[in-house]
């Protein structure tokens, strides 16, 4: 008798599941853990002043959030992936394929990357492109020949930062940050050392040379961190000699464990990064199913109020945080208003 | 037999002329062995001793600020001039206004209550706004939203103050570190202080911290371990309601009435072997099983339920065989005996002896769910989540939710200090929960265990 009732209340929880799957009626977000911060806020704004569930936010990464986001439509795929770089054309096809045909793009302000150390190690105070480029290098032109990176100190690579060894702690390549870093930096050092013309010199192809460029070495004084940047904060207290990569928000929070240096002369916070003086900047995205518009309720409001003045304006909770505000807001605005997708721009 | 004799008369020979009280060489040597011996075990034990009280001790220093928090005492003027221009009283009205709108009402309850105080400071009301927490607009939006009557009166509520504010009352943050800091100034503090003397500052026990949602980057002050708790509960439900049955009958079969041959065997090593299998294993299988294929919603604790389940499986058929073997033979013999079928000797005589253990291995089982979770991170239980408070059964198991461990792991990863400190404040939940669970496991041992 036990076991019959049993067997019913299996098929009633199997019932009762079966109707659930069919409907879902809170917003899923997945992507980048930069932007997971001001989703959340966002999202705990959304619950508080609407009348729809919070959303959920998951983290994980940009290109984890953009391949679950290209996974397919339906109650069980997520709405909205984050992302801390532009979606790539591969992506797009992948989606495609997948039947994720309408995309919205939302581009929701713009992120400091900055470069900090600990607070009581070495005078980390100004750093230039090159210097990056020339302390993180796989290899690098030497007197006209192409040599592994022979730089063990800070001092070897420019003679005004301090006789400390090179230890860098870099995100790790499933992270959006790590592209920009190799483009705004890594990339940027090259060519103003003159790296980049002697790659060329030496036979490479442009591509060649620029991948060369970024090619990051590996005897271990870098160090991917793949984790969040609480793991890169963990290691610069455990290292007196370490530089870290981090978010400017990020930084923010822990001034009192962390120094920050300039970057090409100019010190990193939202007004430089707005105006584009700090050049270390990248913009942060979020991308939406149109499909899943008007299906999944409260999606249309979620993206209009993450975009709004109130949230994401200059004098915002975002901005409070340390997203630096877009310029061009009322344009993503209205792009998020009409439902404008990213093949019809 | 010579050869014996001859060698043990030799024995004798030896160690004639000595008392056996007087210890010779070879003695002294396997006695300072075993003196050696048990001082490698006393090290062991106590350098195993000296670092779980380590561990403790750091657990509850950290995690015990967690429970408490700094609160600021308001009058707040609702004044209807903001929140119901029209004077209409209509409570869908004064839904319209967000929680932005509150925010000047709440700087003018602030600027009251500094100037009460007759501290002298330069900060201006929108800067001292932030020594509270930005969710004070929506608590007392709430608090309008229920009773729209208030509009128009002042109300005294208690406010909780911003994470640095409260962080500089534990000892968190100083005053150094702020000059640094852009969130809260040192000036900020000069206030803070004379608040206290004032009495409108005050520490006590947050009940928030243990019933509470998780909270936004912005707020840790607000964050609450309770929902993420409920999400465990569910889960363990869903464990429970299924590893037990299955967990038991594929014992019962397999020791009591499954034939011994090969397959068996197979299915008898499998068991073991999964039982070592790591969790993360599990996680991506429920991911392309349960939600993949299946298409359960993703985030929900039915799905991580179902996942611990996989889990906690080979626990309890491994516990539960070992305590079915342990009924003496002679139960089985003596009820067949007096003509009892295989299945009333099972049922009616094994079962109920071996039920100590079953148990037993079930809640350690339990236990070990609980605090898993490498699976959950797959399944998309890690991150803002645990945002809503499940109402109902079906909504519990299937809406999206996180559980403690997860959320204990999500807190560590936020950029914000103050969640750091959450973080141990939610193991010293999770430990509490833990600690209960196999202290029941010992006592229905303890109660209920029959020794042959």
């Amino acid at each position: 008798m036990s076991l019959t009732r049993l067997a019913l209340a299996t098929s009633a929880l199997a019932l009762a599941t079966a109707a659930a799957a069919q409907t879902r009626d809170n917003v899923q977000i997945a992507g980048s853990s930069t932007v997971l911060p001001y989703a959340s806020i966002v999202a705990e704004a959304f619950g508080e002043n609407f009348d729809f569930p919070t959303p959920v936010v998951e983290s994980g990464g940009s290109s984890a959030g953009l391949a679950r986001f290209c996974e397919g439509v339906g109650p069980n795929q997520i709405d909205i992936a984050n992302a801390s770089r532009p979606i790539r054309e591969n992506e797009i096809e992948t989606c495609a394929a997948n039947g994720v045909t309408e995309i919205i793009e939302v581009r929701i302000g713009y992120d400091g990357i900055v470069f900090a150390s600990q607070i009581d190690g070495p005078e980390f105070t100004a750093f230039e492109p090159s210097d990056w480029f020339t302390a993180l290098a796989a290899e690098l032109p030497v007197d006209g020949e192409i040599v592994a990176n022979p730089h063990t100190t800070w001092a070897d690579v420019n003679a005004e930062l301090p006789d400390a060894e090179i230890m860098a702690f870099i995100p790790g390549t499933k992270h959006g940050t790590r592209e920009v870093f190799e483009e705004n930096v890594l990339l940027q050092g090259c060519e103003n050392t003159g790296a980049l013309q002697a790659f060329i010199d030496s036979g490479m192809s442009e591509d060649d040379a620029e991948g060369a460029c970024m090619a990051v070495r590996t005897d271990g004084a870098s160090v991917d961190i793949d984790g969040d940047y609480t793991e890169t904060l963990a290691r610069i207290d455990a290292n007196p000699n370490g530089v870290g990569v981090f978010g400017l928000a990020f930084y923010e929070n822990n001034t009192d464990r962390l120094k920050v240096a300039t970057m090409g002369g100019v010190e990193p916070t939202t007004e430089t990064i707005a105006s584009g003086e700090y050049p270390v900047s990248r913009p942060l995205f979020f991308y939406i199913k149109k499909a899943h518009i008007g299906v999944i309720p409260g999606l249309q409001e979620y993206a209009d109020f993450f975009v709004s003045d109130v949230m994401a304006g200059p004098n915002g909770p975002l901005a409070n945080y340390g997203l630096v505000s877009d310029p061009e807001l009322a344009a993503t605005q209205e792009a998020v208003a009409n439902g404008t997708t990213m093949g019809s721009m | 037999m010579t050869d014996f004799t001859s060698a043990g008369g030799e024995a004798v020979e030896l160690r004639r002329g000595q008392s056996l009280l007087t210890v010779d060489r070879k003695t002294r040597r396997r006695n300072a062995a075993e003196g050696r011996f048990k001082v490698y075990g006393l090290i062991a034990i106590s350098i195993a001793l000296v670092m779980l009280v380590i561990l403790l001790v750091t657990i509850v220093v950290r995690g015990i600020p967690a429970f408490t928090q700094t609160f600021v005492s308001l009058d707040v003027p609702l004044r209807a001039e903001v929140l119901d221009p029209d004077g209409t009283g209509d409570p869908e009205v004064i839904r319209g206004v967000m929680t932005f709108g509150y925010a000047p009402l709440i700087e003018e309850a602030l600027a009251d209550a500094v100037a009460e105080t007759g501290v002298q400071t330069e900060i201006d009301a929108a800067a001292l706004v932030q020594m509270l927490s930005s969710g004070v607009a929506a608590d007392i939006r709430d608090r309008v939203q229920e009773n729209p009557e208030l509009v128009g009166e002042t109300v005294t509520i208690e406010v909780l103050a911003s994470s640095r504010a409260d962080g500089y009352f534990k000892g968190r943050v100083t005053r150094e570190s702020l000059e640094r800091d852009r969130n809260l100034s040192p000036a900020h503090l000069d206030v803070l202080d004379a608040m206290r003397d004032a009495g409108i500052v005050s520490i006590h026990f947050n009940w928030d911290f243990v019933w509470g949602a998780d909270a936004s980057e912005s707020r840790p002050e607000e964050a609450g371990i309770g929902v993420a708790m409920i999400g465990s509960f569910f889960m363990m439900l869903v464990v429970l309601v299924l590893s037990l049955p299955i967990g038991v009958a594929a014992s019962i079969y397999l020791e009591e009435f499954a034939p011994k041959n090969r397959f068996t065997d197979l299915i008898e090593v499998n068991i073991s072997n999964l039982a070592a299998v790591p969790s993360i294993v599990f996680g991506i299988l429920g991911l392309a099983a349960f939600i993949q294929f299946a298409g359960l919603p993703q985030s929900a604790p039915l799905v991580g339920g179902l996942v611990l389940t996989l889990m906690t499986l080979p626990t309890i058929i491994i516990s539960t065989r070992a305590s079915l073997k342990a009924v003496p033979p002679s139960i089985r013999d003596a009820a067949l005996g007096v003509g009892a079928s295989k299945m009333q000797s099972v049922f009616h005589h094994v079962l109920p002896l071996a039920m100590p253990g079953i148990l037993t291995g079930t809640i350690i089982g339990l236990a070990q769910a609980l605090g898993e979770t490498a699976p959950l991170l797959l399944i998309g239980m890690v991150g803002f989540i645990a945002s809503n408070r499940p109402d109902g059964l079906a909504e519990g198991l299937l809406s999206p939710n996180s559980a403690m461990p997860a959320q204990i792991y999500e807190w560590a990863k936020r950029a914000d200090p103050a969640y750091y400190e959450r973080a141990w404040g939610g193991i010293i939940v999770l430990l509490l929960f833990l600690l209960a669970m196999n202290l029941i496991a010992i006592l229905l041992r303890r109660r209920f265990e029959r020794r042959w």
